[in-house]
């Protein structure tokens, strides 16, 4: 077993990159653009040897030229992980990130969780990521030390060079990769990270890998992908989840100029899972030909058991199941019995929309299958997923799967569920020639995993001073957890997305869901249950300020408590997931919401919240380990509709790596967040999705965007929290509140505009 | 059919039924594919290109009236990524995911073109059929006025 191998099993293994690694004979990954059908399997491959430069891990390639290639793991869909992932690599390596090479990894085990989702690509492995670079790092020391005869500790790496700090001696890369090849690599606590000062790029604003290659048209997205012999499918699918085909007609289809083939293909059993949803696929040798040979079918359809869901009639079974006692999920003093004896009880339904992801790219993969192996290109955010996905609807190994990921065109959950990648799979093996699936934008809005819809009923008690001392809070959306074949009662997994883990300050707090059974496909949606969560929490606590005629900043403040750690047994909890991290790492700490509270309602003047024909409202959440307070403008425009004409975004995120693309995310999260909250909604009747296009699911436009977006972001060294879904959920209740500031309306349902003209 | 259809200054033969939008032929037979496929309905803009100097939607335009006209793609919107639009969006960091970017600088170069100092009125005007799923608005507004803001 070579010393790269055992170099390369103790870094993964050591940093938790995954156990897989260990089973893995596993090499770097091919050089960009080599096909795997070309390296001979799939995944990381080729054994180098010291000719080949130095590979102390999957990750880093420092080559004999000194140029580095550094893998990206991760999916790009926006928020700048090729940008900033691999520097923050070749920043502990001490490399020049104009020499770096991002090379970006296929689907495997082996490079640890690749999901690129639940904000943490960052959070997640931000030391295990500097350990890669500085295993590279410590070996070139090594390799330059023993050349001039002195100690390592006296030598250091930076600007891709090897100096030697006492007599000002420096060595390039290029001039040490052989040497650092041969020798034996540092294992475990050997692999020792720089101090943070001598990292040059962290928390500055990082260059865009891919912007010259995206304003010029050169990015490469999923559907930009072409192989040769390739055909071009389009899919009638089941207009209702769990149909199938009864019998259908090709022979229009067929006639159409260029169509080739029509393949049926098999409806899936639930759990839907990330299966694809069966119906009728026509191949042709271009997109027109094939959409105009989808127009063509004649297909009568089998709706099968949800053929009846009416999201409207729906909204009544969660009403109902709110009025009623539900599962208790947290429980602190007794709720019932203070209610019973306040002096004042408040009580309010918040009523929430399914959501659609509607990524400017719809879905779309390229499959090839040859020589047993399939490959796929596609934009996805699961590639691990994926190729476990193919695999199995091919029925073959995984080794026999290799998933080629492309830049992402917008992602926000939708590409973490790769049902369209084995529908191209299949197809490819149907059609015996490379295929490439191409959803339209009516697939992408008529058969998305839909954000749920969802309804709450919060009851308060206030006591003879207007304390707030009891609060019930009823939550009921079909789970995610119905998609794997979970159960239809929302439970902690996705309780605890601002919910369950809200600090409240209140010695008696109840938390209850009821049930909700699934008659669609549900999925996560950019900040998930937070959404609903953070809308109705912090549009409750504003009504409750009205109520008692106090400022809705100051109820924000009384409800977290004073600035604290809270414990478990404060949250009556037995366990938190915490985002998949420690409670002790990432504790949930009121000083920080009261931060940015507190920096936030400075920034935007909110002393003076309500003049000028314009009002302010405001909101807090914690979510994916990050705080977040919101504060946006709104005015009615001469025309009636509303505008939210400014916002300002304070996040306290923890450790920066990137700071420009941190703020281009918060910035993109308010104006997502205010566009969802206005136009936002997925209904359903007889099964079907109503909307289909951006006609009908109406999204935020450039003049209904606000002219300014003012973007904070706390300074901090704690360990880093999520950045790309955090900026979300305290939008809609912010906005909410200046709305009802401005109006007198209190908007109880999303989207806003069911109530309010915008 | 056979149609003759010039692109970025380039003259190409196709075959294809002349009711095929723009964008199809232009990815699928031309292999440019910086045009996007957003929505098929002219309804977000990523396909946004120029026919004769004018921003049209590929995606609803047919092939044929395209021909004996100028068409120019992202891919010719400049040389070298070198129109003031294209230097804007990357110093002001303007892509996110970047698929309808496109799609929103064909939108304001033809604006650009008009109204080389155009007003606010005007920028949300011209781009208002361009959707961001991304958020990116408010600094496309300031890449905008950027690049007019380098015009004489």
């Amino acid at each position: 077993m070579s010393q790269v191998l055992l170099l390369r099993r103790s870094v993964l293994a050591g940093l938790g990159l995954g156990g897989f690694a260990l089973a893995f004979d596993a090499g770097a990954a091919p050089a960009p653009g080599t096909p795997a059908s070309k390296t001979g399997k799939a995944g990381p491959a080729t054994k180098p040897g010291p000719a080949d430069g130095l590979r102390p891990n999957l990750f880093v390639h420092v080559r004999p030229d000194g140029n580095v290639d550094i893998v990206c793991h991760r999916s790009e869909m926006g928020q700048g992980v090729r940008s900033t992932l691999p520097v923050l690599v070749a920043d502990e390596l001490g490399a020049d990130p104009a020499r770096v090479n991002v090379v970006q990894a296929d689907g495997d085990k082996a490079y640890g969780d690749q999901n690129t989702d639940g904000s943490h690509s960052i959070r997640g492995q931000f030391e295990s990521l500097r350990s890669v670079g500085a295993a590279a790092r410590i070996m070139l020391v090594r390799a330059a030390a023993t050349r001039w005869g002195v100690e390592p500790s006296s030598c250091t790496a930076r600007d891709h060079r090897v100096r030697h700090e006492p007599s000002g001696r420096t060595l390039g890369f290029a001039e040490l990769v052989a040497a650092a090849a041969k020798l034996p690599a540092p294992t475990g606590k050997s692999i020792v990270l720089r101090p943070r000062s001598e990292l040059k790029y962290l928390g500055k604003d990082l260059p865009l890998r891919d912007g010259a290659d995206i304003v010029s048209g050169r990015a490469r997205f999923g559907a930009d992908v072409t192989l040769p012999g390739m055909l071009t499918a389009v899919i009638a699918r089941p207009p209702v989840v769990g149909g199938s085909v009864q019998r259908f007609d090709a022979a229009k289809a067929l006639a159409v100029p260029g169509v080739q083939r029509v393949v049926e293909l098999p409806a899936p059993k639930p759990p839907f899972e990330f299966q694809a949803l069966g119906g009728v696929a026509v191949l042709a040798a271009h997109t027109w030909a094939a959409l105009r040979g989808r127009a063509a079918l004649d297909i009568v359809w089998s709706h099968g058991a949800n053929a009846s869901y009416d999201s409207f009639a729906y909204r009544e079974t969660l009403r109902a199941a709110v009025r009623t006692k539900g599962t208790v999920t947290r429980n602190v003093g007794d709720v019932e019995a203070a209610l019973g004896k306040a002096a004042k009880t408040i009580e309010a339904e918040y009523d929430t929309a399914h959501l659609a992801h509607a990524p400017m790219e719809p879905p779309c993969a390229v499959a090839r299958i040859e020589e047993g192996l399939c490959e796929v290109w596609a934009p996805t955010q699961n590639p691990q997923a994926a190729r476990t996905s193919v695999a199995k609807a091919l029925g073959v190994d995984e080794s026999k799967v290799a998933i080629h990921v492309t830049l992402l065109g917008g992602g926000f959950g939708r590409k973490s569920k790769p049902d369209y990648c084995v529908e191209a799979a299949l197809l490819a093996r149907a059609a015996k020639a490379p295929v490439r699936v191409q959803w339209t934008r009516e697939d992408d809005i008529q058969h998305d995993y839909y954000h749920s819809c969802g309804v709450q009923k919060l009851s308060a008690g206030l006591d003879a001073e207007g304390k707030l001392v009891a609060l019930r809070h009823r939550t009921a959306f079909p789970p995610i957890a119905t998609i794997f074949g979970g159960s239809s009662i929302p439970a902690a997994g996705e309780l605890q997305q601002g919910l369950q883990d809200l600090p409240l300050a209140v010695p008696n707090v109840r938390i209850e869901s009821g049930d909700s059974p699934a008659y669609t496909r549900i999925g996560w949606l950019r900040s998930v249950h937070n959404i609903r969560h953070a809308f109705a929490t912090q549009s409750f606590l504003c009504e409750l300020a009205h109520a008692r005629g106090i400022d809705p900043k100051a109820m924000l403040l009384e409800s977290l408590g004073p600035p604290r750690k809270v414990s478990l047994a404060e949250l009556g909890l037995g366990e938190l997931k915490n985002y998949g991290q420690s409670l002790e790492e990432h504790p949930i700490d009121t000083a920080r919401h009261h931060r940015v509270v507190e920096r936030v309602t400075e920034l935007s003047r909110w002393s003076s919240r309500a003049k000028d024909g314009r009002a302010l409202g405001l909101a807090v959440h914690r979510s994916f380990l990050a705080y977040v307070a919101v504060v946006i403008s709104v005015v009615r425009r001469p025309d009636g509709r509303l505008y939210a004409d400014e916002a300002w975004i304070v996040a306290d995120v923890g450790t920066v790596v990137n700071r420009e693309r941190v703020h281009s995310q918060l910035e993109g999260a308010v104006l997502f967040g205010i566009g969802q909250a206005f136009y936002g909604n997925v209904t359903m009747k007889e099964g079907r999705t109503v909307q289909s296009n951006f006609r009908d699911y109406r999204l935020l436009r450039l003049g209904e965007a606000p002219r300014a977006v003012h973007v904070d972001v706390i300074p901090s060294e704690g360990p880093p929290a999520g950045v790309g879904e955090p900026g979300v959920p305290p939008v809609a209740p912010a906005l909410a509140n200046a709305i009802f500031a401005l109006t007198g309306t209190r908007v109880r349902e999303l989207p806003l505009c069911n109530v309010v003209r915008a | 059919m056979t149609l003759e259809l010039e692109v970025n200054g380039q003259k190409h033969t196709v075959d294809a039924d002349p009711d095929m939008p723009l964008l199809w032929a232009l990815r699928d037979l031309l292999g440019l594919t910086g045009t996007k496929y957003g929505c098929g309905q002219a309804l977000c803009g990523a396909c946004t290109i120029h026919v004769d100097g004018e921003a049209v939607r590929a995606c609803v335009t047919p092939v044929r009236r395209a021909v004996g006209k100028a068409v120019t793609t992202i891919e010719g919107l400049s040389r070298d990524g070198s129109h003031p639009l294209q230097r804007a969006w990357v110093e002001l960091g303007v892509p996110q995911c970047g698929y309808c970017q496109a799609g929103q600088i064909m939108s304001a170069a033809a604006l650009l073109k008009k109204k080389p100092h155009p007003t606010d009125a005007e920028i949300d005007t011209s781009l208002a059929g361009n959707l961001c799923r991304c958020g990116t608005y408010v600094r496309i507004r300031a890449a905008v006025k950027k690049a007019a803001s380098e015009s004489p």
